[in-house]
């Protein structure tokens, strides 16, 4: 199995987020995160899907979700290159002897504290998985008491952008727009 | 120019523009406002039939009796609970359909109000796809593009919900709308690289097969088929949805492949170098055990969906497009290859296939007391002839009718493929007569499913759809029961449907209005036909009282391999040697 982010481009209608998910659990496919919201084209949404998957079963589920008629785009993003960005929201146990420590790692991380209460800091952290993983590891002893994280958002390097023709995904080669 | 008007009228303009010439359909509360202008539509003639289900296998029978979009039209809640299993039907065998059904007025959507259904949910996994249309503004562009939908790419089923208040309210009635679907490119023009690269494969195999689907069929691709197949001299299987797409009377016709298929189109599959496979898609009943399928096959799969390549068996090469164009460009390309001195040889495989051809053909012995149901069927088919059209239910009735009827034209065979459904046989002969009166249409029955929708033979005597329906009454669930002799030791568990002794199903006859006839030894068989043949004034119901014990041969059971093929109970076949 390995990890694989769709970014999904689609037309902003209702019922289109129950199109796409009740597909990926009819075809017995896990969503591990999604993330969906408008893009610089009105009446265009975009999703980021995360999936745990092989690449057989993925192509297959490119297929389908390409079938979807309120379905405009999917490109895979390869993970070195696109930028992948998550959001966490963490409330953090800190009273008067840890604050100082808390807010220590919260610099280290380049974090940000968003609001202070007497026993404890909520956090805002923003970053790829991993360092969000890191972040949450360190500030585990001093306890969490409650955690929100977004889905994962991603958007491929360089100047191209996903509506160009040119990034269109392999299995729409052989299409023509009619 | 636009006139004001309802929006009940709207879409009794849309449907009308859109060249609807028959619906079937219930009314009830939600779709009442559309009811009342339908009346007033001279183009259009609704079928009142006796449930919803009975409507949606109707506008199957006709959309694939005729290639146009087969309509029907329910009430909300249960009414459209009741179209979901046609729908799902037309789904799985890419039926062009479209359903309106009315929905509670939007105030009320998602108040678990009266007759209140969230059938676009429901619907969402079974409908190429479907629409909710709240605004009467919206009316004329979802018809449109539904029909649109409907009938391009692959065709399937789609629904238009419309709540009651959009149909109430005024609104303006424009025609053509524009039909925006920014998302739907069907691809037609296939990849002229892959074609030759088919093509090229074609004339180097030497043990190749065309594999025939219903997508055929749907492509109206019969014809060009037909050309393929002589140019090139390659053997041909058509599946149980593709029979009439190539003729069975045809040299190189090896029958129908699958669970229930002759030993040569199975073992020509099975031991073939090339596949080229048209608008089919390597479903189970076909392949059996999908690791050893055609184990020593190259794959050509052509076919308009690109979802369809590569899901069941991986394909060497490829051919997105439209059946109709595709087969075209592969003839221009073999001729190409001919003109090169590049040709075919089958010689050997041929002499293969003709040995398990004429030892293995279709049969069945004559039971020694009672009637044979394959007999019947058989003779129907002889009696009845080629231009007739057949449907059939689901189970062993529908096995006989797809072995020992002789198609030699596409769209007269017309069945419940992928979903199975009991009781799809009279509500689609219904819709297959409505769209093509001037055919002796057949709905090929059992027992078992007769009694789910027979109350359609109703609305065929009071609208004067004169089907025949032959009945192959074994009194029992017979493919069922077959499986409990095979596998669960003869423990007939709830399989005993006692037809034998009710319903009478001649006096059922009668009361619908229609002519019930019986049929119990194999010498009335041809004059109780014949008789059945005569009648076109009302339905005829022709009971065949046949004996239980007939079982479906060949047969592959289900999850085995195709290489292991039963002629009969204990009894595989000589493959005969692989030289």
């Amino acid at each position: 199995m390995t990890r694989h982010t769709l970014s999904v481009l689609v037309e902003n209608k209702p019922g289109v987020l129950a199109r796409v998910s009740s597909l990926f659990s009819r075809r017995g496919f896990n969503i591990e995160s999604l993330a969906v919201g408008p893009t610089e084209v009105a009446d265009v949404s975009r999703m980021t899907i995360v999936v745990n998957v092989e690449s057989l079963p993925l192509e297959q589920v490119t297929k389908q979700l390409n079938k979807l008629i309120n379905v405009l785009k999917i490109v895979e993003l390869d993970q070195g290159a696109a930028v992948a960005r998550e959001i966490m929201l963490v409330k953090v146990r800190a009273d008067i002897d840890s604050r100082s420590k808390v807010i220590e790692v919260v610099q280290l991380f380049k974090a940000k504290v968003v609001d202070v209460a007497p026993e404890a800091l909520t956090i805002e952290i923003t970053g790829n998985p991993e360092k969000l993983a890191d972040f949450l590891k360190v500030m585990e002893p001093f306890g969490i008491k409650e955690l929100v994280k977004s889905g994962m958002v991603a958007v491929g390097r360089g100047s191209r952008s996903i509506s160009d023709r040119s990034t269109r995904p392999a299995d729409k080669a052989g299409e023509r727009t009619a | 120019m636009s006139e004001q008007v309802t929006g009940a009228q709207s879409l009794v303009l849309s449907l009308e523009a859109a060249g609807v010439t028959d619906v079937f359909g219930i009314p009830g509360g939600a779709i009442l406002p559309l009811y009342d202008p339908l009346m007033d539509s001279r183009q259009i003639r609704h079928i009142l039939v006796r449930h919803e289900q009975g409507a949606g296998h109707a506008a199957e029978g006709y959309a694939a009796a005729s290639g146009r979009v087969g309509v029907c039209m329910a009430t909300s809640g249960p009414g459209a609970t009741n179209l979901v299993t046609p729908i799902a039907d037309a789904h799985m065998d890419s039926v062009p359909m479209v359903a309106v059904t009315g929905q509670v007025a939007s105030a009320s959507i998602g108040t678990d109000a009266f007759q209140e259904a969230d059938i676009r949910g429901i619907t969402m996994p079974i409908t190429k796809h479907n629409f909710l249309v709240t605004n009467p503004d919206d009316i004329p562009q979802a018809i449109a593009e539904a029909f649109h939908l409907a009938s391009t790419g692959r065709p399937g089923p789609v629904l238009v919900d419309v709540s009651k208040d959009a149909l109430q309210a005024m609104t303006s009635f424009d025609w053509p709308p524009t039909i925006n679907l920014p998302g739907y490119h069907p691809v037609t023009r296939p990849h002229a690289k892959q074609v030759r690269e088919a093509a090229r494969l074609m004339v180097e195999a030497r043990q190749p097969v065309l594999y025939v689907g219903g997508g055929v069929i749907r492509a109206n691709a019969s014809a060009a088929l037909l050309r393929l197949a002589e140019l090139t001299g390659i053997p041909v299987v058509t599946t149980l949805m593709a029979r009439g797409a190539f003729p069975d009377t045809h040299a190189l016709q090896l029958g129908m492949p699958g669970m229930h298929g002759t030993v040569a189109a199975v073992g020509a599959l099975q031991k073939a170098d090339l596949l080229v496979t048209l608008g089919a898609r390597f479903d189970d009943r076909v392949t059996g055990k999908l690791s050893s399928f055609a184990p020593n096959a190259t794959v050509i799969h052509a076919d308009i969906d690109p979802a369809e390549i590569g899901k069941n068996r991986f394909a060497e090469v490829p051919i997105v497009g439209d059946l109709n164009e595709i087969i075209p460009e592969l003839i221009a390309a073999i001729q190409a290859e001919h003109a090169a001195g590049r040709q075919g040889d089958y010689e050997g495989w041929w002499s293969q296939l003709s040995h398990m051809r004429e030892t293995y053909p279709l049969g069945y012995d004559l039971s020694e007391e009672g009637l044979s149901p394959q007999y019947v069927i058989e003779r129907l088919g002889v009696i009845s002839g080629e231009n007739s059209i057949y449907t059939a239910g689901v189970g062993q009735h529908q096995m006989w009718a797809a072995q020992f009827i002789k198609y030699n034209q596409p769209r007269t065979w017309i069945n419940s493929g992928g979903l199975g459904t009991m009781g799809f046989a009279v509500p689609a002969a219904m819709g297959a007569k409505v769209a093509m009166p001037d055919k002796t249409v057949w709905a090929v029955d059992g027992d078992g499913c007769f009694q789910m929708t027979n109350q359609e033979l109703v609305t065929c005597t009071i609208n004067e759809i004169p089907i025949k329906v032959a009945l192959i009454n074994n009194s029992s669930l017979g493919m069922v029961r077959q499986w409990q002799t095979l596998f669960y030791n003869e423990r007939y568990s709830n399989t005993d449907l006692h037809s034998h002794r009710l319903p009478d199903f001649v006096k059922l006859a009668d009361a619908y209005g229609c002519h019930g006839l019986r049929c119990e030894t194999p010498d009335e068989v041809d004059a109780t036909i014949e008789k059945a043949m005569s009648l076109n004034d009302a339905p005829v119901v022709i009971d065949f009282v046949v004996h239980k014990d007939a079982m479906v041969w060949p047969m592959v059971a289900a999850g085995m391999s195709n290489d292991e093929i039963m002629v009969a109970r204990s009894m595989a076949p000589e493959w005969g040697s692989d030289d």
